[in-house]
């Protein structure tokens, strides 16, 4: 069954008063519990995919759809509102606030929901359970390593219990055995916790960790 | 309150800038009531002096003298109940620095005149009276130099040149807002002693029988002296205030335009600040909109960074001016008797640093606002 659906998704915008067509009715769809790799050249859209899947930008024409919501067709605020509950989403830069510390990253998603207090430890305590930082979490982002900083970046993309983790290039800026752990993480919450994770990359050993790679040029799903 | 700790962090992220803009906003701020306080109790002192006493002063200027044989002529004039006399001293005490009002005056008639603007100890007004080389002093006064009651004080003459040493026998409160605790006085008999032939009095004050009568009176005593080489110029004590707040006229506008051009200088740096402090996370703007912050949420935050900015300044630095100037009895050496910042500045103040939070708040929340998630992300410093 397919949780995300696009349906003749077209995308394209002005560079240096260029029309740039980056998608011209693009059909995909993306299987609930589905762990996904994209894959493909720069240029060929694999980040917008994601960002138009997760509502943070929107389509020239065609739909997005993800369970019963028309992501597509939402305002900003409806969108804010949807993505705080559904969408879990990973920066290749890891993205954490240089200010709040372990704890206080993750809690941010938990900030917008009516949890008391208690519950958004509870929460929090948990999600840094789950990547294996619940020692770190007192500790600000500049004193931990690149490998525990995406971490705390999934902790923080998991701890609303989302619909789907979407992930931009998650191991791009890490060695190997970082990678690799966040690589392990990332099967653990697909086969475990049966999240469905569309992670866009350059790299065809994090692809292979993925249970499906779909290849993109230009645009055009090509595999 | 549960994202006080993310404003918090955000305003704490460069605790120097943040410790220092909000030092600006402060300053300015504290500045801004200083000057305004300056300001409202000229013209005060304008509105509180009494409306039953009138003062007779030179029409040519207030630093000519009057003869001394006015003083009979000035009490025939009918609905004059009163009459005593003083004169400007301007004395130093031990540094010029140590500037005050001090002025010499016929003891007895003068306090007499102003009984109800101070109390002083009966037995303290005999012994000021009685020794001629007494002098009585304000308590503020006598507290800021540490003088004791029966200490001898030197004073440097300034427009008397030499040393003047009087006897401090009394030590007056004052009770009304216009008569200042910062004044020394002393027997009008020293100046007139040791310069007989130049000395005369500064300027008389009458208390009237009636302060209706003041017009007819003022009339009355003007045109009896108008052809004489010594012309008069009498008016109700009030008028005599708001005649030196019209002195100050031209200062005032000066202080007022160049101070508010000061602080409106501090406060356009202070806000340049706040807003280069904003456009410094736009990257994180994208990432709180990814996680699910709402515009309208991301605006009420940046707002709420530049309030607690502006609006701390504004404790600090209006809170700073009402809690130096009136519990230490400042009076500018005297001159501003009653100095204090009203509330109506505090509320200007306020006002003031609402606008600021506004004015530095409102470009940066509302560009985070509209700004879209994907450009914030791609945006680089």
């Amino acid at each position: 069954m397919a949780l995300v659906s696009v349906r003749g998704l077209t995308k394209s915008f002005q560079r240096d008063s260029q029309p740039i067509t980056v998608f011209d009715g693009l059909d995909l769809e993306f299987a609930e519990g589905s762990f996904t790799a994209l894959m493909g050249p720069s240029g060929s859209g694999k980040s917008t995919l994601l960002n138009l899947i997760a509502g943070l930008d929107q389509p020239t024409s065609g739909t997005v759809t993800v369970g019963d919501a028309v992501v597509s067709a939402m305002g900003p605020g409806a969108l804010a509102v949807w993505r705080s509950r559904h969408v879990g989403f990973v920066f290749q830069s890891y993205n954490l606030l240089p200010v709040l510390t372990a704890y206080q990253n993750v809690e941010l998603p938990l900030l917008l929901t009516r949890l008391s207090k208690a519950e958004r430890h509870d929460h929090v305590m948990t999600a840094l359970g789950v990547v294996g930082l619940t020692d770190r979490a007192e500790h600000f982002p500049r004193q931990m390593s690149g490998g525990q900083e995406q971490r705390v970046a999934i902790a923080r993309a998991v701890v609303s219990d989302p619909t789907i983790i979407l992930l931009d290039e998650p191991t791009g800026q890490l060695d190997a055995r970082s990678a690799a752990e966040v690589l392990e993480l990332l099967q653990r919450l697909n086969r475990e916790f049966h999240k469905t994770i569309i992670m866009v990359t350059h790299d065809p050993h994090a692809a292979q960790a993925a249970g499906m790679t779909l290849h993109l040029d230009k645009g055009v799903l090509t595999a | 309150m549960k994202f006080f700790p993310l404003v918090w962090a955000n305003l704490t992220r460069h605790k120097r800038r943040t410790v220092l803009t909000t030092l600006s906003v402060a300053l300015a701020l504290f500045l801004f009531a200083s000057l305004r306080s300056v300001l409202t109790t000229l013209r005060a002192g304008a509105e509180v002096g009494s409306e039953s006493r009138m003062i007779v002063q030179s029409a040519k200027a207030i630093v000519f003298f009057l003869p001394m044989s006015y003083r009979e002529r000035l009490l025939a004039v009918p609905g004059v109940q009163a009459v005593t006399w003083a004169d400007w001293f301007g004395g130093v005490y031990q540094d010029p620095k140590n500037f005050f009002a001090s002025f010499a005056a016929d003891p007895e008639s003068y306090l007499d005149m102003y009984r109800s603007d101070f109390t002083l100890p009966a037995d303290q007004r005999a012994a000021f009276i009685k020794e001629r080389t007494a002098c009585i002093v304000g308590q503020h006064l006598l507290e800021k130099y540490g003088w004791k009651l029966g200490q001898n004080v030197t004073l440097q003459g300034t427009i008397f040149q030499g040393d003047w040493t009087f006897t401090i026998r009394g030590v007056y409160h004052a009770t009304s807002p216009a008569f200042s605790e910062d004044a020394l006085m002393f027997h009008y008999e020293m100046v007139y002693e040791r310069y007989p032939g130049w000395v005369q009095p500064g300027w008389y004050v009458l208390q009237l029988k009636d302060p209706s009568l003041a017009p007819q009176v003022a009339a009355a005593i003007d045109s009896e002296f108008k052809n004489s080489s010594d012309p008069t110029k009498t008016g109700t004590e009030r008028a005599f205030n708001a005649g030196f707040v019209t002195m100050w006229g031209n200062v005032s506008f000066l202080m007022d335009s160049i101070g508010m051009a000061v602080v409106f200088a501090i406060l356009l740096v202070a806000a340049n600040s706040m807003m280069l402090s904003a456009r410094e996370r736009t990257n994180e703007v994208g990432v709180l909109k990814t996680v699910g912050f709402s515009d309208r949420l991301l605006f009420g935050l940046v707002m709420a960074e530049a309030s607690t900015i502006a609006l701390g300044g504004a404790v600090l630095g209006l809170g700073a001016a009402k809690a130096l100037y009136r519990p230490t009895g400042f009076s500018a050496m005297g001159f501003l008797p009653g100095f204090d910042v009203t509330a109506g500045t505090l509320a200007l103040g306020l006002g003031i640093a609402v606008v600021l939070a506004l004015a530095s708040g409102l470009v940066p929340a509302w560009t985070a606002a509209r700004l879209s998630a994907v450009a914030a992300l791609r945006h680089v410093e």
